[in-house]
């Protein structure tokens, strides 16, 4: 099962077990995606918590 | 197998085409000239190849025929003897600046002097092959780029490829270099004291690598200012572009994909989290890898374009070898498929 990412548009491969609430990182843009729907399939965006780069 | 030769193996140029042509399937080292080292063990200049090879350097007089020759002489020396090197091989690869530019009179406002060989410069081919993949493939003769000049233009190509960049604003890259981009040849600014952990701006204006991004972007308005860095080896182009017209992170995901899909050597980095969300030529070192990515302030238009490489690799000797086996029929990835060392 493959989608497309909502944050880049890249490609990404889903295993077939996949379940609501999941986190997936795209393998392009990084973005951590929430599977908020199976059927029908819906990415979005997972909320992020913000790094601290102590700078 | 092809036989390759080297002129002018001692430097750090030549040390790389010498790590790469000796593990290489389709060619054998023929010879490497030296005219300081004649005679000596090739681990005398380049003390990582230590046993790799039974051959010793040779002075330019003992050269014979083979099927390519790499030059990896200092700037202007190429070209002084451009027919002599013609005479024995029927394919040229010269790492210099000698054959980057297509106009003379360009030549000698960049490099202060007048072309030594004008007549050779329309038989060169420039030696990127993102831009030139095809132009490198059927020629006989190919030039060098220039480690900044590369970092930049792989930067900001997609951006002049997909119309996006304002020509009247134009492009200013802020380039960071580190130390071996120098040469091998030492000098009062390459004295230890001096540049270690210093943060020097060497060429704020007028860089010589300039000319050569106008001419393979077509663009005029290029701006490259030049600062000398703690690290060994890299490069990293930070390019400011402004958009002519309003763009998305999707627009700029797209331009990048189409200008670099199959290319084996250029990756996109850009990613939302992490130590390495944009290019770092930390983790280049010692490949061909050009890393490119970007940043948009979408309040601005302002794309910030960044391209990071290896200067001895992707800027010198691995694009070297890269435009070899095209010219020789072999897989572009021939001898050059090792990813960078991390951590160094």
């Amino acid at each position: 099962m493959t989608a497309v990412c909502p944050e880049c548009e890249g490609p990404i491969r889903l295993a077939e077990d996949l379940m609501e609430g999941e986190i997936i990182p795209c393998g392009d843009c990084g973005a951590e995606l929430e599977v908020l729907s199976v059927t029908p399939l819906k990415l979005g965006l997972a909320p992020e918590v913000q790094e601290d780069w102590g700078e | 197998m092809i036989r390759v030769s080297i002129v002018g193996g001692s430097g750090y140029v030549g040390g790389e085409l010498l790590r790469i042509l000796l593990k290489h399937p389709h060619v054998e080292v023929r010879q490497v000239t030296s005219e300081r080292l004649a005679g000596q063990w090739f681990h005398r200049a380049h003390p990582h190849l230590r046993g790799l090879s039974d051959l010793r350097f040779v002075p330019m007089e003992k050269l014979e025929a083979c099927d390519v020759l790499v030059l990896a002489l200092p700037h202007g020396r190429a070209m002084r003897s451009i027919d002599r090197w013609a005479r024995l091989a029927d394919r040229i690869i010269d790492c210099s600046a000698d054959f980057r530019l297509r106009d003379p009179t360009v030549y000698e406002r960049w490099y202060g002097t007048p072309h030594r060989a004008p007549a050779w410069l329309d038989r060169f081919v420039y030696g990127l092959p993102e831009l030139n993949r095809e132009a490198i493939r059927n020629a006989r003769y190919v030039s060098g780029v220039g480690c900044n000049a590369v970092a930049t233009i792989l930067a900001v190509w997609p951006l002049v490829r997909a119309g996006l960049v304002d020509s009247g604003r134009g492009i200013i890259a802020e380039v960071k270099a580190g130390s071996s981009e120098a040469g091998r040849q030492a000098g009062p600014a390459s004295h230890h004291p001096e540049r270690s952990r210093s943060i020097r701006s060497y060429a704020p204006v007028g860089h010589r690598h300039t000319a050569e991004v106008q001419m393979a972007l077509g663009l005029e308005a290029v701006h490259l200012s030049m600062t000398a860095v703690e690290t060994v080896r890299g490069v990293l182009a930070t390019c400011h572009v402004f958009s002519k017209r309003p763009v998305t992170e999707r627009d700029l995901w797209r331009a990048y994909r189409e200008a670099y899909a199959g290319e084996p050597f250029v990756r996109i980095v850009h990613e939302r989290t992490g130590l390495y969300r944009h290019p770092d030529p930390k983790v280049l070192v010692g490949s061909n890898y050009a890393d490119v990515g970007w940043a948009l302030d979408e309040q601005t238009g302002r794309i910030v374009a960044f391209g990071a490489i290896d200067n001895l690799m992707k800027g010198a000797a691995g694009n070297a070898v890269q435009c070899l086996n095209l010219m020789c029929g072999f897989d572009e990835r021939a001898g050059l498929d090792a990813p960078g060392l991390y951590p160094v």
